[in-house]
């Protein structure tokens, strides 16, 4: 019966996000819908590694940048014709991104927890540096891509239906993860990597597969936002806020859950859009984020979801305690 | 009676203190055997170096004629070794049911993982005949995080049986745990050595290994230093000079011979 509630749920929800572009006729808006559904997918991808296995990785930005440079150099090299052609090296970010999270993960998953998160920081400022040294990524001038002689009105709308569906896919992922033998394996490790190691538990292939699952959305992320862009620079795609950012997306949702990281995604990344675009201040929503994330710590410390659930939970055994009391009284339990 | 489970010349320094120095054990085939020894010789060493999770500086432990020495914990455990820890150690934010089903493969390539769901009916059967034997299926849809600790020494105790090893090594089993558990625990241990699984038990309740195991072996500072039966062991007096020093300490020598 719930089962069948949630189900309907997400439809809805699939069946309001299909219509929002008819709903939204600004392009400065639909831009924002459209990023912020990239930031959903992979906020979402994100927490699929990080949120079930525990490490929390804060270099991101590094699949997210190799997505975005990918497209822009196949784009440019092997002359793909600017237009609709392109979003089929969406995935071919993907798929360097996980390529590159391979050897990645093969040296920061050899450590845990605080040295963990450090590494990948320290990982990403590699890649970053190494977009703005190298000749062939244009250096911090960036690259320009093909121009899509797309019309304004509309331009944002086909990118709008590839990152849905890119989340979708980011969704179905995490969600089938979480239901398969993988995905326990992934939870074990976060509650105790030793423990499930001496219960027969692969724990190294286990995190290098997770790791680099998770950076093949985030690629396609990165791609995708290339794309819509036309241009881009080593410090707009190889961004520290990016990594900052999905992290508290699904810290602020609820680490670790399915929901979290969607609700945390919409919710921050298009108001944080919003007030950009409305405001033309950059740094306006970092101080408006700072003080909604203390708040969340310091009340809602396992996030929005896990806080309504619990609250949810709570409210149902008052409700079953007081009618149980009410039955007592009547004389017939 | 053959070895299954044995361990020769097992030397382990760490830093300057020498955990293990040329220990040797042997387990029989089928029987329970008791490690006892006081603290800090060795004996949870000697467990970490035989499931794999500390390389020793020399020695070899075999398994069932096979060399394990230095074999990662979870070949250790594909193969058969289960063990538990001193401390229990079990998933706390996934439910206890789900605490089951992490061990019910032994053998399984990771990339299976992937495209197969949490558990079969077949895994999950065998989980719920497995709580039910240590007596927590009721709890099964619980987080094992809010388990007591008695429960929880249950539950790692049933995920250890679930994949069905030809060895189980427990570390102070009734450590910490009630006199009712204790017995519970030690009932459990004799019934599944009837139906042929091996133990090797470190603890300190002496009563507890001198009732349950059919032989035992003392360490003393990184060493082993009697093996025999319970009632040899008892009777040795190198084992009081271990326990007590020299029997210096007359009163203490009383302590443990009453007690």
């Amino acid at each position: 019966m719930l089962k069948k509630k949630v189900n309907l749920l997400w439809l809805v929800a699939f069946a309001i996000a299909l219509f929002v572009p008819n709903i939204i006729t600004n392009p400065a808006y639909r831009q924002i819908a459209v990023i912020t559904l990239i930031f959903t997918a992979c906020a979402t991808s994100w927490n699929m590694f990080s949120g079930y296995s525990g490490y929390v990785a804060l270099g991101s930005a590094a699949f997210y940048g190799t997505g975005a440079y990918t497209m822009a150099l196949v784009a440019l090299h092997l002359h793909v014709h600017a237009g609709g052609d392109m979003f089929w090296l969406v995935p071919v970010g993907g798929i360097a991104a996980m390529l590159v999270a391979i050897p990645v993960g093969l040296i920061a998953l050899r450590v845990r927890r605080h040295t963990f998160v450090v590494i990948t920081i320290a990982i990403f400022f590699v890649f970053q540096l190494a977009a703005i040294n190298f000749g062939f990524t244009g250096g911090t001038g960036g690259l320009t891509l093909p121009y899509i002689p797309w019309m304004i009105q509309n331009y944002h709308v086909p990118f709008y239906y590839v990152a849905l569906a890119m989340l979708v896919f980011a969704i179905a992922l995490s969600a089938s993860v979480r239901r398969s033998r993988f995905g326990l394996q992934l939870l074990a490790i976060r509650d105790d990597e030793d423990r499930a190691l001496g219960l027969g538990v692969k724990v190294f292939p286990v995190k290098l597969t997770g790791f680099a699952m998770s950076a093949f959305t985030i690629g396609m992320g990165g791609a995708l936002y290339a794309m819509m862009q036309g241009q881009i620079y080593p410090q707009f795609v190889f961004d520290p806020i990016f990594d900052i950012s999905i992290a508290l997306m699904a810290f602020f949702g609820g680490f670790g859950t399915l929901l979290g990281p969607i609700l945390g995604g919409l919710v921050l990344e298009s108001s944080q859009q919003y007030l950009t675009v409305s405001y033309s201040n950059g740094s306006l929503y970092l101080i408006l984020f700072g003080v909604l994330f203390l708040l969340v710590v310091l009340f809602m410390p396992q996030g929005i979801v896990v806080f309504i659930r619990d609250w949810w939970a709570k409210r149902q055994d008052r409700l079953a305690a007081a009618n149980e009391a009410v039955g007592v009284q009547g004389g017939h339990s | 009676m053959t070895t299954l489970l044995s361990a020769q010349g097992i030397s382990k320094h760490f830093g300057g203190v020498n955990a293990l120095n040329l220990c040797s054990l042997d387990v029989e085939k089928g029987s329970i055997t008791g490690l006892i020894g006081p603290n800090g010789s060795g004996k949870t060493t000697l467990f970490n170096v035989i499931t794999g999770y500390v390389k020793p500086d020399t020695g070899t432990v075999t398994f069932d004629g096979r060399d394990i020495t230095n074999a990662r914990p979870d070949k250790v455990f594909a193969l058969g070794v289960g063990r538990t820890f001193q401390l229990t150690r079990i998933f706390g934010r996934i439910t206890v049911l789900e605490n089951m089903l992490v061990a019910t493969q032994r053998e399984e390539s990771w990339l299976r993982g992937l495209t197969r769901s949490m558990s079969s009916k077949s895994e999950l059967d065998a989980a719920m005949e497995w709580l039910d034997f240590v007596g927590i299926a009721r709890l099964a849809k619980v987080p094992a995080g809010s388990l007591s600790y008695g429960q929880r020494k249950l539950l790692e105790l049933a995920y250890v049986l679930v994949a069905d090893p030809d060895v189980i090594l427990l570390d102070e089993p009734a450590g910490g745990v009630n006199l009712t558990l204790i017995n519970v625990i030690s009932e459990k241990i004799r019934a599944l050595n009837k139906e042929g699984k091996t133990f090797l038990i470190v603890e300190h309740n002496m009563e507890f290994v001198m009732n349950l195991c059919d032989a035992v072996t003392v360490m003393h500072q990184g060493t082993n230093l009697v093996s025999g039966s319970p009632t040899e062991v008892r009777n040795n007096p190198l084992v009081l000079d271990a326990y007590l020093g020299g029997g210096e300490e007359e009163d203490a020598t009383e302590e443990v011979a009453n007690g």
